[in-house]
């Protein structure tokens, strides 16, 4: 199978600092705004290179929102950021009117997003977020696998014409996709070509689902890894044609299963090519306190279970 | 400036319009549209720099205007259309299917002058803030007015994005309240008790005026007022009357959200001159 490396550990919001920097060297629209959470959002540098772009907005999410409507009106780029609930669940009315109504060109920047966020326990591991934004219309929900992605990602949804949803983590966890590699919005990106069961993954279960690939590989299975990075608008023709060829999928997100990725993909198959899903994510629960490590396993969220999950979906062909 | 009298003569026929376009549309707010309605006319026909005919929604070059109340979207629709930004015959589709005058304001269907949806309560001025905001980062000129109700001002957002607006300096900002008295359940102060909005508005670092809602000398000098470049936003308090204008439907509540019968209507047009043509 194809070979990934990791080039090292390292935290996907650190990804998007780096890419609002570089989004607000291509395009002076691009402003930042967050609720005082600079830091956790790794806002440091671009406010220190464009100090006047940066804009704090206190704790007071909801308002941040509305003047990010605001600029958009005006014809800026802003990027809000914070922790995933705090920029999605505690803001959906704001968003749904301000922003996704009128198509305002407002980027949604939510780090800490899901079970990885670990120690702070389950007020701040959203596991609902996916499906909010999934259901607000002409939004687009992007969920980048590993730093390199993430800042990619972030260059794109600056120039994306519209709001956008970028989640992503906490926790370092391994980079290994190419630093330059253009990010395209609504691409499916093919990790691992096999033929016996295809795994469709985002986030920080992509590097999971490759070490999963790799295991499998060693007892003959082929796994092919589709690394869904956007969740919507979904490639359905890139997911069908795999599935097609493979007979059956895991699905597998950081989230829970309303209205995550997995819904996603099992909509866009029973539509167009029905075969056996298995689903790894979060069920219908709460997080709790813990490190990332031991939420992962406790989940199931680790290479094991989505290897576990892929033996059991190739066993209903 | 427009002269009072043909501010009068203009606010008379928007609110024929506004009995009109409720009735015909058997729902809507006629209450807080009437009484707000001078207050409108003489923003839109004196104070704001705005040009129909070049209208473009990112503001450029000319004021902005965001209406936090979204169900007083029947004088902000007539008002709109009197000015000349889409035809006035379109009152008449007013909440109805496939219409560019939704029930609620929106920028979906592309209706020049609205620059924003509105009508989940509380949130226009944090949109306003981020306008004038935007506008002072372009080192542009122009100001943005918002409109809030009084009773809109028991949700939580506005004070964040009051505090907001006096800490980035934001003295392009104008917003006013319908100061009426009134919500959907009862007086204001029964049901949400705001409260003194003069002295929370100015504790929150804001200029504080006040004014007769209908009296447009008095409007107009208020909006004067607000023009200060002093490094803090504006926040006018104009007391008005629910239902201003027609006898039946003046100083309650029961016409927050309620359509007049067609004889209702008729009762009310002889209250109200007809000074530009009806639609």
């Amino acid at each position: 199978m194809k070979k990934y490396t990791d080039q090292g550990k390292v935290d996907t919001r650190s990804g998007f600092g780096a890419g609002l920097v570089e989004a607000g060297r291509k395009d002076p629209r691009v402003l930042a705004l967050t609720a005082d959470l600079k830091g956790s959002l790794k806002m440091d540098a671009f406010a220190a290179e464009f100090p006047e772009r940066f804009i704090q907005c206190g704790i007071a999410e909801a308002n941040m929102v509305g003047v990010a409507a605001g600029l958009a009106i005006t014809g800026k780029v802003p990027f809000i950021g914070s922790f995933a609930e705090f920029v999605t669940g505690r803001v959906y009315d704001q968003l749904r009117q301000e922003v996704a109504y009128g198509h305002t060109n407002v980027k949604i920047a939510s780090s800490h997003a899901g079970i990885t966020l670990g120690e702070d326990g389950a007020t701040h591991q959203t596991m609902e977020d996916i499906a909010l934004m999934r259901a607000l219309p002409g939004m687009a929900v992007v969920v980048p696998c590993d730093y390199n992605q993430t800042k990619n990602s972030t260059v794109a949804a600056a120039a994306w014409d519209g709001p956008v949803y970028l989640r992503f983590g906490r926790p370092s966890v391994p980079n290994f996709t190419g630093p330059d590699e253009p990010f395209e919005i609504g691409k499916v990106y093919n990790l691992n070509e096999g033929k016996d069961v295809t795994i469709l993954c985002c986030g920080h279960l992509v590097w999971e689902a490759l070490q999963a690939a790799e295991a499998l590989e060693a007892e003959g299975i082929g796994a092919e890894v589709l690394n869904v990075a956007t969740i919507k608008p979904l490639d359905a023709a890139a997911i069908v044609a795999s599935v097609r060829k493979t007979g059956c999928a895991v699905v597998a997100e950081e989230h829970n299963a309303a209205g995550g990725l997995g819904e996603a993909v099992a909509s866009a198959l029973a539509a167009a090519g029905p075969a056996p899903v298995e689903f790894v994510n979060g069920a219908d629960r709460f997080g709790q306190s813990g490190t990332p490590a031991e939420l992962m396993k406790a989940w199931g969220f680790d290479a094991s279970g989505i290897a576990a999950a892929a033996r059991r979906a190739i066993a209903r062909k | 400036m427009a002269n009072p009298q043909e501010l009068s003569k203009t606010a008379s026929q928007v609110r024929r319009d506004i009995i009109r376009m409720v009735t015909a549309a058997k729902s809507g707010h006629p209450g807080g549209s009437l009484g707000i309605t001078d207050v409108m006319t003489a923003l839109y026909f004196s104070e704001m720099k705005h040009n129909p005919a070049t209208w473009r929604r990112d503001a450029k070059g000319q004021d902005a205007f965001i209406i936090s109340a979204g169900h007083l979207a029947p004088v902000y629709y007539s008002v709109l259309a009197r000015a000349g930004y889409f035809p006035v015959s379109e009152l008449g589709t007013l909440r109805k299917f496939g219409s560019r005058l939704q029930g609620h304001p929106c920028v979906t269907d592309a209706l020049p002058g609205v620059f924003q949806a509105s009508g989940s309560l509380g949130q226009g001025l944090s949109c306003a803030a981020g306008i004038a905001l935007g506008k002072k980062l372009d080192g542009a000129a122009e100001r943005v007015f918002c409109l809030l109700g009084d009773g809109e001002s028991e949700e939580g957002q506005i004070w964040e994005a009051g505090m907001w607006a006096a800490h980035h300096k934001l003295d392009n900002l104008v917003a006013f309240t319908d100061w009426n008295g009134q919500q959907i359940d009862g007086p204001v102060e029964n049901v949400g008790g705001v409260g003194d909005l003069r002295d929370k508005w100015t504790a929150f670092g804001w200029d504080v005026i006040e004014a007769d809602g209908h009296d447009f000398e008095s409007i107009l000098k208020a909006f004067e007022l607000a023009r200060a470049a002093d490094g803090k936003p504006k926040m006018i308090l104009f007391r008005t009357e629910m239902g201003h204008g027609v006898d039946f439907m003046a100083g309650t509540h029961k016409w927050h959200g309620k359509a007049p019968s067609a004889e209702q209507c008729e009762e009310a047009m002889k209250q109200l001159e007809e000074t530009l043509g009806d639609y």
